[in-house]
């Protein structure tokens, strides 16, 4: 399949396995171009003010300017070989006005003054052909220039700048360490980006940043020859807003799980392929769940996923507001449930934060894509919602005065627009353990990791599964299960929410890829949480015959 | 310049291969010049251009091969990137899978190429939505859609003597009208290579005509029904299961095409005996690319034959290792119908739904091809022949292999898109016996 055709197949998800956008344009290079300087900053303000001048001449009362270098490297591995080694750049700028009180955007990979210029008056063009189409002009919240200044991810180990052989060598005894451990096949994947990212406005703001993210990733298969029976356990890593040092994990960023190994803050990608390997073994033998209803102890590892859909897209603005109604959906936390200032999201255990700022998250960022600072705010405090995901055509509708600062392109060629900032589950406030949380367990059963994830287009309805499920009975884990899946309505299980670990056993789990918009872009985001508990949650059996 | 003509895209590209000198060599072009608008709340909210034209050059050397890619064509750029993918290739591990370049081919020129979508503006794009939009407004409802059109070209030359090039437009476009009381909405979603048979206007009547009609949805209580699914429906369920039609994976027993015991299910009767599904790039209403990058001339292939497993793709090195011939995935997906109209289906009926969408798709067991979803913007309760009233949505679990065993009756074949890829496909509606939903859902 096209390279294309795969984005195309795989993406325009909603928190799904995709690649970015940035792929789409990007170049196939030479993984010393990674290592090139980067483009001088002046130089990149001289680009930036061609667009300003051009756009403001051509009418536009507001510009701002995105210059991206996109760089994404790929290491695919199966069993003992590499299948794949793919190294990309994407460079290019985009340039988005307001004329006539409406957007206007347009981009290209030509980045000569004449076709900045053109690309600009492009801009305000389309921004004019479509005030005809405008029921209000575009509000935008004010934004102090901040200059030029910078941010970059405090990286320990650039990635980039890690042999290719070291990379092979990992992939290769890990895929050595889960081939011996049983396993029939092994597909391993080292993933990372790095964003430089260049930001102008007509505010005044010149910002140059610096992004780096990475995610080691497994999958292992183990088959039944005699029943062609097959099942898989994915590696229980999270993409991190980190350099290499990720991948070497300290004797602190092990974690007792209730069942195994967890891993927080670094990784050991050796050590989780062999204890996959066992635990595979003990999956294919797993007894088959009984449906019903069970007691719910979740892992970050799968919580995460359940925060990101249940949570972090109802409460995204554009969504409440119906600008995603054609595609992603709307959503079921509409402002009057807000307004009443009443509105039962959860227990009042549950406390639920959104930041760009939480260190080694995917969505730590100095500055969003249209120039805001980063901040930290709460979406639902004691249970009760109290505020959405807004960014600068968009506070006003909810009375601030100011962005939130969640404003997000996944590449130079796509429209910046609202995206979901880290949304996390604040950790219990009195000193508790997993283990304090599975012992008044009657009858539960215990999630780790994230697989299968559907919910509806307002995000009441929603259905989870996860790679490991053992067992609680009378408050102790027991053996493990298999073909679990949880279905629930968001309401009910966040009011279900009955016990949370304090911040000793918070991790953030993540998404490299989570889709919206039209046409599709990607995103990453991270979403902390310790090991919940809940109430009574209707769990179905999976397992078919075809 | 985006764009290339097939003289020009072939003088540049023979231009690129000459300061090649690894073992073999393949250089390829790919231009994209297009636009889109989003509306909502019957408002524009973002609209925007992008053109990109790039040169990839991948050289081999023995069993090692890399890319290297441009976007700058002056002679000093071009062989640039030639060396570079050269010292790229040597350093490069041995790829033990690698199978040689293919020499020249014959094959037709393809019909996706339509001159009026190419010629699509920015204001012809607006005009389209401002056409949708007041339909929206006459009918009292609020609007969110998106249009985009692309006008795309490849080219790719191989030091074995294989050229191909193609050129296409593609223009796709979906709306949802929601009431203002968000108590009731409609979709409708159209993707042509000719924008001539673009009607904006009679798509969003239709998502109006839904929107209108599923108001105040009643609930029934989940569990297995007689479902009709709409193309837009069908199309979105079945493309999860066009993706496993390979021999590897069956080969190697991790798909729901794998045979139990091993080997793969190719020759079982697996499936309905009404249930074809082929790929014919040569289809008038779904035409699509005649070669393909590896240097196949595609032609029609036959993947489910009368509910038999006829064929499933194999990739030179699969093909080689299993001693059989390869058989490259075509890329257009059509599913043989009916004459019925959906209407007429409908009156058949005795007891059953009608589904107008399904979302947010997601694979739950893999062995059985098990997937989740839910019903979205129009579900209805039909009874003794006619759609009695609006009911709220559901949850489903089902496999899409066990829905083509229950196949009761298909209708006429609909060029439909994925709501989730924006890929076009040629689906009947179809009436599906002991479809299996297992929550309600309060979305609208």
């Amino acid at each position: 399949m096209k390279r294309k055709e795969f984005i195309r197949n795989t993406s325009l998800g909603m928190g799904a396995l995709f690649l970015p956008k940035s792929m789409l344009y990007a170049r196939h290079v030479d993984p010393s171009v990674f290592l090139e300087n980067k483009i001088d900053v002046a130089q990149k303000k001289r680009m930036a003010d061609v667009a300003l001048n051009a756009a403001r001449s051509k009418g536009a009362t507001y510009t701002d300017v995105r210059i991206g270098r996109y760089l994404n490297q790929f290491v695919v591995t199966r069993e003992d070989r590499v299948e794949n080694i793919v190294n990309t750049e994407s460079f290019g700028i985009g340039i988005r006005v307001i004329a006539n009180g409406s957007w206007g955007f347009a981009a290209t990979d030509n980045l000569d003054t004449d076709s900045i210029a053109k690309t600009a008056a492009l801009a305000v063009s389309i921004a004019k052909e479509n005030a005809r189409l405008l029921t209000e002009p575009v509000q935008l919240a004010p934004q102090k220039g901040y200059g030029e200044v910078s941010w970059k991810t405090p990286i320990e180990k650039n990635a980039f700048e890690v042999p290719m052989k070291e990379k092979v060598d990992l992939l290769m005894s890990v895929n050595d360490a889960a081939m011996k451990g049983g396993a029939n096949y092994m597909n391993s994947l080292l993933f990372l980006v790095n964003e430089q990212k260049y930001f102008a406005s007509t505010d005044g703001s010149y910002i140059d940043q610096d992004v780096h993210r990475i995610w080691p990733t497994f999958t292992i298969t183990k088959i039944d020859a005699a029943t062609g029976k097959f099942e898989t356990r994915d590696a229980l890593s999270s993409p991190m807003g980190m350099g290499f040092e990720y991948m070497n994990a300290r004797p602190e960023d092990r974690i007792k799980g209730l069942a195994g190994t967890l891993y927080k803050n670094r990784y050991d990608m050796l050590e989780d392929a062999r204890m996959g390997a066992q635990e595979i073994g003990l999956k294919m033998g797993a007894k088959s769940v009984e449906p019903g209803k069970y007691d719910l102890v979740i892992d970050p590892t799968n919580l995460f996923l359940t925060i990101h859909e249940s949570t972090g897209h109802p409460t995204e603005l554009d969504r409440v507001l119906g600008y995603e109604a054609n595609y992603a959906g709307t959503s079921f936390l509409t402002l009057d449930k807000w307004k009443s200032g009443k509105f039962n999201y959860g227990s009042n255990l549950v406390n639920i934060v959104a930041d760009k700022t939480q260190p080694y998250s995917l969505g730590a960022v100095g500055y969003d894509d249209e120039g805001v600072g980063t901040q930290e705010w709460d979406i639902i405090k004691d249970g009760t919602l109290v505020n959405y995901q807004a960014i600068r055509d968009q506070a006003h509708i909810i009375g601030l005065d100011h962005s939130q600062g969640c404003c997000f392109a996944d590449s130079w060629s796509d429209i910046q627009f609202q995206r979901m900032p880290n949304i996390s589950l604040r950790p219990g406030k009195v000193p508790m353990t997993p283990a304090d949380i599975v012992k008044n367990v009657e009858k539960g059963i215990y999630i780790v990791g994230a697989s299968s994830y559907s919910i509806d287009q307002q995000r009441y309805n929603f259905q989870f599964s996860g790679q490991l499920f053992y067992e609680i009975k009378n408050g102790k884990i027991g053996q493990m299960l298999k073909d679990v899946a949880y279905q629930s309505n968001t309401q009910e299980f966040w009011n279900a929410c009955s016990a949370i670990a304090d911040k000793s056993d918070y991790r953030l789990g993540g998404s490299f890829f989570d889709g919206k918009g039209q046409p599709g872009q990607i995103s990453a985001v991270s979403h902390g949480a310790s090991t919940t508990r809940f109430n009574g949650i209707n769990v179905i059996n999976t397992a078919r015959k075809i | 310049m985006a764009l290339l003509n097939k003289e020009d895209a072939k003088a540049l590209l023979q231009k690129v291969l000459a300061y090649s000198t690894a073992d073999e060599c393949e250089v390829s072009l790919t231009g994209v010049e297009g636009g889109n608008i989003r509306y909502a709340r019957n408002s524009v909210s973002t609209a925007g251009d992008t053109s990109t034209l790039s040169l990839a050059v991948r050289s081999v050397y023995g069993k090692k091969a890399a890319f290297a890619t441009i976007n700058e064509f002056d002679d000093v750029s071009l062989k640039k990137v030639v060396k570079r993918s050269e010292e790229l290739a040597q350093l490069a591990p041995e790829n033990p899978e690698y199978m040689p370049m293919r020499g020249a081919i014959e094959y037709k020129e393809s019909k996706t190429y339509v001159a009026s979508t190419a010629a699509i503006t920015p204001d012809s794009r607006a005009e389209a939505v401002a056409k949708s939009i007041k339909v929206t407004k006459e009918n009292k409802l609020e609007a969110a859609g998106f249009i985009e059109n692309k006008n795309t070209f490849s080219a790719v030359l191989n030091s074995k003597g294989f050229f191909g090039y193609n050129k296409s437009t593609d223009v796709i476009f979906s709306v949802t009208t929601r009431n203002q009381e968000g108590t009731g909405s409609g979709y409708a979603a159209r993707g042509f290579n000719d924008v001539n048979k673009l009607d904006t206007v009679a798509a969003t009547r239709i998502a109006a005509q839904k929107a209108n009609g599923s108001a105040n949805a009643k609930a029934i209580e989940p569990g297995k029904y007689t479902v009709i699914l709409e193309p837009v429906a069908a199309t979105y369920m079945l493309e999860n299961m066009f993706r496993g039609l390979d021999a590897r994976s069956a080969d190697e027993g991790r798909s729901f095409m794998s045979k139990p015991g091993g080997g793969n299910r190719m020759g079982e009767q697996l499936m309905d005996e009404k249930v074809n599904i082929y790929s014919d790039p040569f289809h008038p209403d779904l035409p699509d690319n005649t070669w393909n990058s590896e240097g196949f001339a595609l032609d029609r292939v036959n993947w489910i034959e009368k509910g038999m497993v006829k064929n499933l793709s194999y990739s030179q090195f699969w093909a080689q290792k299993k001693n059989v011939a390869a058989g490259p995935f075509a890329s257009n997906i059509i599913m043989d119908g009916g004459t019925a109209t959906l209407e007429e289906l409908i009156k058949g009926t005795e007891r059953g739904i009608l589904v107008s969408k399904l979302w947010y798709i997601r694979l739950v067991d893999a062995q059985s091809l098990l997937l989740t979803g839910l019903t979205r913007d129009g579900t209805f309760y039909i009874e003794n022949g006619q759609i009695k009233y609006p009911i709220k949505n559901m949850r489903f679990n089902e496999s899409p292999v066990i829905m083509l065993n229950n196949v009761d009756a298909l209708g006429k074949v609909e060029r439909s898109i994925s709501v989730e890829s924006n890929r076009s496909y040629l689906i009947p509606p179809m009436r599906i016996r002991d479809f299996t939903f297992t929550s309600l859902s309060d979305a609208v």
